[in-house]
């Protein structure tokens, strides 16, 4: 019999739903609200919705909205020529408003230069769920090219009717339509004199072929690049407001804490501090980060936390506290006939520790009363979703929460979640002030969420001619993303087993996708070498699928795969997997001290395919950036954790890449005009560490199932299966 | 304490705590908000500014030890509205991503080649290995340095 496939995209959304949210549980008073709001009608919110944020069940508003289907709510053509373009997808990094200007001035047939493009504003840009996933490129640049070439087959036609000449004999281009008969031309501003473009949004409208673009697919400079390398870019936290106080929370001593007694007596001495207590939510406001920082620090709080589990019990206990849950299970063929026809079969466990995403700017937000709104700047990859937030946090519609977010400084899946628009917004309704909040590179590590801990067990039978029967794959905690096995397997059972998690934890770039890619390409190779296969032969023995044959077939070759040998100083491996409409093959060297230890990745050639290549400078940037981030994951990157306490919080005990990790890198970009385009920033960093760990084996014979492979460099006294 | 601040050429009289780390003066009273914060511990160099041409960690230096001495920060590299030749090769190269380590960046490589002008790829690694990039822009941020190195020989 067969299941249907796993609802990997309906499961990653009820992780996101699920991120727990921070305790503040705030009080608050009603009337206080009116006065901030400036009067008017008040609708509070049921009393439920406090329950379902304890629950962590956010409420779904969110899909319920539809999204406009009318030109004006995307597109703008001022009255001089200016475009302006709307988005609720926001910047971090991944180079976006580039590449999706890039996507309007084509269709438009305008230059970059002439877009604005507004991202994530609540009150100006159409809804959008978020910015995750790598579903900017495919949806959203599709929709934005839907929107301009409508707006340009408007345009023509309103040409055509002022000139009564027939539309099909216009041309659009360079912001205007001309007449190539006549030699006329009309700019786009003096057609639509400002007004609104009403038109609804065609089904299918002429869309420029990607063999035939000029400025999308090119190389084109990052807009705004200038404000970056001269400091002017205001990111979230460099943001201020006339009569801006700075934000501070106390922050528990462990997880779950329950504040039992306070002494502040201190702080409320400082001259321009004020508290802010609220059920175990405490703050203060000050006129200056220092003063509120002084002001925290010298309080004296006593709190209460539950005995919580530790980093030593935590696999076991996430298998222990796991559930079956619907959806969650693929199955085909079985598995019992598959294991009979084996001649080999092959048990083994892997496991990924939690990890945070550092990104280089901490969560901030800026808090704004007024005007009959909340206004919240922040850098969050779910402005919508935080705009509700918001609004349940602090008793108040949403219709009167903006949410607005600067181009942020990075995110990589860690900042789907509103905490400091959260505690900004409570502490500046205390005040009656605009007040910012900027975490702390301390609060960052313990107080944001983490890429989930898993255990993924994975048994499998082959026959020696390295043909796969059976293959058993069960993931405890990590995540369903890219959990099914694009090798050719008859039998199999793949399920996903949600557990309850000791930490916080998320989003992460890629989901799972590079927990489920390190145990299945791990585990690939191990089959490999139990039936004496070259473990590119093998994975290709057992692959139909073309683009991932592909994928495979151009970074071996460029790696020059098969033409050197492994020697115990010096490793080769190999993975690859496909995720997201991405197609990823990753070759690593590895170089090895035996003496100490150490293990050195030297050089990573990587091919994907991720369809027509939008912008391929942005894209090869993408590529390299994953790799890069997922050294770390791979290597030496762990969060450590004992009852409720974090316990390498600081830069200083939690190492990330830097220059000296580096790897020599080449990418290579499969360009395939000829199908959709697929996202970018998330498949490129699955085939890394596999690639790594089956380089250390083919050095060692070590076989390393645990990430992060060799934190302090290679186990010593390490024994096969172990 | 009352202390002089010499920041881009311009002279500041402020009056502050002697314990003030350099980062929060000028990010904070003389609103250069291009020196970031990444961890206040000294380890990802996002605050990097130049004192007396030296790179070094303003979230590590307190305004006493900064006060009489030359700093640049990013905002100071500019001049007559031409980029700095680092700058222009960031911006060339395209060396960021999220663009937030970018000043540090910048201001590491610009001491860097002040002492080395023509720095190998290892020097630059071992040189820049204080600032984090959290996007993994590395590799453009050495093609950037090196191409930098090229306009200014
Ligand atoms: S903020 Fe100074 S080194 Fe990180
Ligand atoms: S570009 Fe984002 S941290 Fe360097």
């Amino acid at each position: 019999m067969r299941e249907e496939p796993i609802r990997e995209s309906v499961l990653e959304d009820q992780q996101h739903q699920a991120i727990r949210r921070l305790a503040h549980g705030f009080e608050l008073e009603r009337r206080d609200f009116v006065k901030l709001l400036g009067g008017g009608v008040l609708v509070c919110l049921c009393a439920s919705s406090g329950l379902a944020q304890e629950s962590g069940a956010a409420r779904r508003a969110d899909s319920a909205e539809k999204l406009p289907d009318s030109i004006a709510a995307w597109l703008h053509v001022a009255e001089d020529g200016a475009v302006t373009a709307y988005t609720g997808k926001v910047e971090m990094g991944q180079n976006i408003r580039t590449s999706l200007t890039q996507q309007v001035a084509e269709e438009l047939r305008v230059p970059v230069s002439s877009i604005q493009l507004v991202m994530g504003d609540t009150d100006l840009t159409p809804f959008d769920m978020g910015t995750f996933g790598s579903r900017t490129t495919p949806t959203m640049g599709l929709q934005l090219r839907r929107v301009a070439a409508t707006a340009r087959a408007a345009l023509i036609a309103m040409a055509a009717e002022r000139w009564k000449t027939d539309a099909a004999t216009l041309v659009a281009a360079d912001g205007k339509i001309a007449d190539p008969k006549t030699g006329r031309a009309v700019a786009y501003g003096e057609l639509t004199k400002g007004q609104k473009l009403v038109q609804v949004i065609a089904e299918n409208p002429l869309l420029t072929p990607a063999q035939d673009w000029k400025i999308a697919g090119a190389a084109v400079a990052k807009i705004d690049g200038r404000d970056f390398v001269t400091g002017r870019h205001q990111y979230t936290s460099d943001m201020t407001r006339p009569g801006m106080l700075h934000g501070k929370v106390l922050r528990p001593t462990a997880f779950h804490a329950k504040l039992a007694a306070l002494d502040s007596s201190q702080a409320e001495k400082m001259p321009g501090v004020k508290l802010v207590r609220d059920g175990d939510f405490v703050g203060v406001t000050a006129p200056d980060e220092y003063t509120a920082e002084r002001a925290v620090a010298s309080m004296r709080a006593q709190w209460d936390a539950p005995q919580q589990p530790s980093e030593a019990e935590l696999f076991e206990y996430l298998r222990k506290n796991s559930k079956h849950e619907d959806g969650a299970q693929h199955v085909s063929g079985s598995i019992q006939r598959g294991l009979a026809i084996a001649d080999k079969t092959l048990s083994q466990t892997y496991t990924v520790s939690y990890i945070a995403h550092v990104p280089l700017e901490p969560r901030a937000a800026l808090a704004e009363w007024g005007g009959g709104k909340l206004t919240v700047w922040t850098g969050t990859q779910r402005p919508f979703a935080v705009r509700d937030e918001l609004a349940q946090t602090l008793h108040i519609p949403t219709g009167q929460v903006r949410v607005l977010v600067p181009d942020t400084g990075s995110a990589y899946g860690g900042k789907h979640t509103g905490d400091a628009a959260v505690e900004a917004a409570r502490l500046a309704k205390a005040s009656g002030k605009p007040v910012r909040v900027v975490w702390t590179r301390t609060e960052e590590l313990t107080w944001a969420y983490l890429r989930p801990a898993g255990v993924i067990e994975v048994r499998s039978g082959v026959r020696n001619d390295g043909t796969i029967v059976a293959w058993e794959f069960d993931n405890y905690n990590s995540g369903p993303a890219a959990i099914g096995t694009p090798y050719n397997i008859p039998n199999q059972r793949i399920e996903f087993h949600p557990s309850d998690s000791p930490l916080r934890q998320g989003s992460y770039r890629g989901l799972a996708a590079p927990a489920n890619h390190f145990a299945r390409e791990t585990h690939m190779d191990e089959l490999a070498h139990a039936v004496a296969m070259d473990p590119l032969e093998f994975r290709l023995k057992n692959l139909t699928d073309a683009r991932l044959r592909a994928v495979f077939e151009a970074a071996a070759h460029k790696f020059g795969w098969g033409q050197q040998k492994s020697s115990p100083t010096r490793g080769l491996g190999i993975a690859g997997g496909v995720e997201k409409g991405g197609y990823v093959a990753t070759c690593a060297e590895v170089e090895l001290d035996p003496a100490t230890g150490e293990v050195n990745i030297r050089r990573v050639v990587e091919a994907f395919e991720c369809g027509a290549v939008v912008n391929p400078d942005g894209l090869r940037n993408q590529v390299s950036g994953c790799i890069v981030q997922a050294i770390g994951g791979a290597l030496f990157e762990a969060i450590h954790f004992a009852n409720g306490r974090i316990l390498n919080p600081r830069l200083a005990e939690y190492r990330v890449p830097r220059f000296g990790d580096l790897p020599q890198i080449e990418v290579e970009i499969l360009n395939r005009k000829d199908l959709p385009s697929a996202g970018a920033g998330e498949t490129p960093f699955a085939g890394l560490a596999p690639a790594v760990g089956n380089a250390i084996f083919s050095a060692t014979g070590m076989r390393l199932r645990s990430l992060p492979l060799a934190p302090n460099g290679l186990p010593q006294n390490h024994k096969e299966g172990q | 304490m009352t202390v002089t601040l010499l920041v881009n050429g311009a002279e500041h009289r402020i009056d502050v705590p002697a314990d003030l780390t350099l980062l929060f003066i000028l990010r904070n009273e003389l609103n250069l908000t291009g020196t970031k914060y990444g961890c206040g511990e000294g380890q990802c160099g996002a605050c990097t500014v130049l004192l007396d041409g030296k790179p070094i960690r303003s979230c590590r230096t307190s305004v006493a030890a900064a006060a009489g001495k030359k700093i640049t920060t990013i905002e100071g590299l500019e001049q007559n509205g031409r980029l700095h030749s680092v700058q222009q090769a960031f911006l060339d190269a395209e060396a960021f991503q999220c663009g937030y380590c970018t000043s540090g960046m910048i201001l590491s490589s610009v001491a860097l080649l002040n002492s080395n002008p023509n720095p190998r790829e290892e020097d630059i690694i071992r040189f820049m290995n204080g600032n984090v990039c959290r996007c993994g822009t590395y590799p453009r941020i050495i093609a950037a340095v090196q191409q930098a190195a090229k306009r200014q020989g």
